[in-house]
């Protein structure tokens, strides 16, 4: 083929894929500073004749996104923070002390990676109810203190720290702890912030969980509140956009901020063990 | 000495956190699903009773279950092909070295990856409405008359298949461009000496060199597709006419709106036999496909 018209197909089909790809999401937001019953017009607009922030008022006054974008920060942070330390010191732990059972113990918990976590959902929910953390923050971040999945990652990072340095700080006297704390954390750096993104994201993103174990609107994460908003105001078409813009943009902006790391991370992520 | 017990003091956390919350769930679930735990159970555990396999045998016998099943079997055959076909696609472009501003193009593709699932499928409810979404819109300029997206029995599915891919697409992209950045360009070059045409190279390079990233790419898939449940949630409670009720949808169902979460369990331990199943015949033929 001819290079030139080969470099303009490629770039053309790359243009169209990202139209396709950002054109919701940039209709999402241009709709959501529309008049109510602007969206809901023929031919479809695609801005606002006047933009309003309507839309959010009502939102943060009357149907208590305030509270769900709160909780859903707090519920998020608080995952991300717990999780990272105990992924962190599991990780550490298979990567570079020994102990008895080390190898075995590794594989059965990667071995329960084939476990979808729906299967514990229904059980999970009866214990919660039993302990009394149905319907509270602890109910949702209690599952997520730690994952398979972020040990695997810090464990395949703090392979590469050398064990000499280790062996050095000990014959010095230092005690496990202030090994971890002076020597292993800093290397672990890199790993920590694609970890804690990592977290973030899945926490706030997460669904069928929080729906299940939250009962009430007083501790509704952002996407629940949504969607119990989307079933009542299906019509609001305005409002339901102003909605998931709240929802979606805290963690598109962390993404596009923290993207080298997050990108990194999937990698790493995805080689086979 | 003291450093195993160090040892175990680093994963104790950890470990117990998923020793606690997910493995005794896991075993209890399995026993769950051999009960009648119900309503009349949670109230009283005094009215709870040991079934054997008879909740199995009922969903056997349920046409809702076989329906839920069909509905998450064409998800996952349709859905997870025209994913990766896609993602393959779009990490090809990125790959080009014609290709410009690759950084840009990189993360606005993966943009909807991020993105939370019941937003976007909000968004996306909007855009398929029959009487003012763009979509209808753009096909009637071709003269295409409106389709009931989702509101009809036929196109709901597809309707979420095209949203799955959409969302889903940029998360294998990036795997597959950093396998197709792994693979030698001097045996490009060389197939090019040899007068290979793009389509006989990439049939013969691209996806051999990439069957391995390939195989690992779509057992992930396959699994992640199998968990179909906030889309039909959100986009269509599971209609129209149960069109769009997947087996986790039944099991949300069946275990928070009906209480029954004997029966519940059953469908969840079926689907993860399922799933296993799937996924254990994808490596056993990749191992016979590679072994040729």
């Amino acid at each position: 083929m001819n290079p030139r018209l080969a470099k303009a197909l490629i770039n053309g089909l790359l243009i169209g894929a990202t139209a396709v790809a950002l054109f919701p999401l940039l209709w999402m937001l241009s709709v959501s500073f529309m008049a109510p019953g602007e969206a809901s017009s023929l031919p479809p607009t695609l801005l606002p004749a006047h933009a309003t922030f309507n839309n959010y008022r009502e939102l943060f006054v009357h149907a208590g996104m305030g509270r769900y974008l709160f909780n859903s920060l707090a519920v998020s942070s608080v995952i991300t923070a717990l999780s990272l330390a105990f992924n962190l010191m599991a990780g550490y732990a298979f990567a570079k002390l020994r102990f008895k059972g080390r190898e075995r113990l590794f594989q059965v918990l990667i071995g329960a990676l084939v476990v979808p976590a729906q299967v514990a959902m229904l059980p999970l929910f009866l214990l919660l109810k039993y302990i009394g953390l149905v319907n509270s923050y602890a109910g949702v971040v209690v599952p997520g203190m730690a994952t398979v999945f972020g040990i695997f990652l810090v464990r395949q990072y703090a392979r590469g720290i050398p064990d000499e340095m280790l062996e050095a700080a000990r014959i010095d006297g230092a005690g496990e702890w202030r090994i971890f704390g002076q020597i292993v954390l800093p290397l672990l750096k890199p790993i920590m912030v694609t970890l804690a993104i990592f977290s973030f994201l899945a926490a706030w993103n997460d669904f069928m969980w929080p729906l299940i174990v939250l009962t009430g609107q007083e501790h509704y994460t952002l996407p629940i509140g949504l969607a119990s908003l989307a079933r009542e105001h299906a019509q609001d078409s305005e409002l339901m956009m102003a909605g998931a813009v709240v929802t979606v943009l805290p963690v598109l902006l962390l993404f596009l901020a923290m993207q080298r790391y997050y990108l990194e991370g999937l990698l790493l992520g995805s080689v086979k063990g | 000495m003291n450093r195993q017990r160090a040892a175990w003091l680093f994963l104790a956390p950890a470990l117990l956190v998923l020793g606690v919350f997910f493995l005794l769930p896991v075993l209890a679930a399995l026993v769950l699903s051999l009960t009648d735990y119900d309503l009349y159970a949670l109230a009283d555990i005094r009215n709870l009773r040991f079934v054997a396999l008879s909740n199995y045998w009922a969903l056997l016998q349920r046409p809702l279950f076989w329906s839920a099943l069909g509905h998450t079997v064409y998800f996952v055959a349709v859905g997870v092909p025209l994913s990766m076909a896609v993602s393959l696609g779009s990490a090809m472009l990125l790959n080009s070295p014609l290709a410009r501003a690759k950084p840009f193009f990189r993360t606005a593709l993966f943009a909807p990856v991020v993105t939370t699932v019941v937003a976007v499928a909000v968004i996306w409810r909007y855009l398929f409405n029959t009487k003012y979404g763009m979509a209808n819109f753009v096909l009637g300029h071709l003269g295409i008359h409106p389709i009931d997206w989702l509101g009809d029995p036929h196109w709901a599915m597809p309707t979420i298949i095209a949203f799955a891919v959409w969302k889903n697409f940029g998360y294998n992209m990036i795997i597959f461009l950093a396998g197709l950045q792994a693979i030698p360009l001097d045996l490009y070059e060389a197939a090019r000496i040899d007068g290979a045409s793009a389509w006989r190279q990439f049939r013969h390079i691209t996806l051999p060199m990439l069957a391995p990233t390939m195989l690992m790419v779509s057992i992930l898939t396959v699994s992640g597709y199998f968990q179909l449940f906030a889309e039909p949630y959100v986009m269509t409670e599971g209609g129209p006419l149960q069109s769009t009720t997947s087996v986790l949808y039944l099991m949300y169902d069946e275990g928070f709106k009906w209480w029954n979460l004997g029966s519940a369990s059953a469908v969840a331990f079926l689907l993860f036999i399922i799933m296993f199943a799937v996924t254990a015949l994808m490596l056993k033929f990749s191992q016979r496909g590679g072994g040729l």
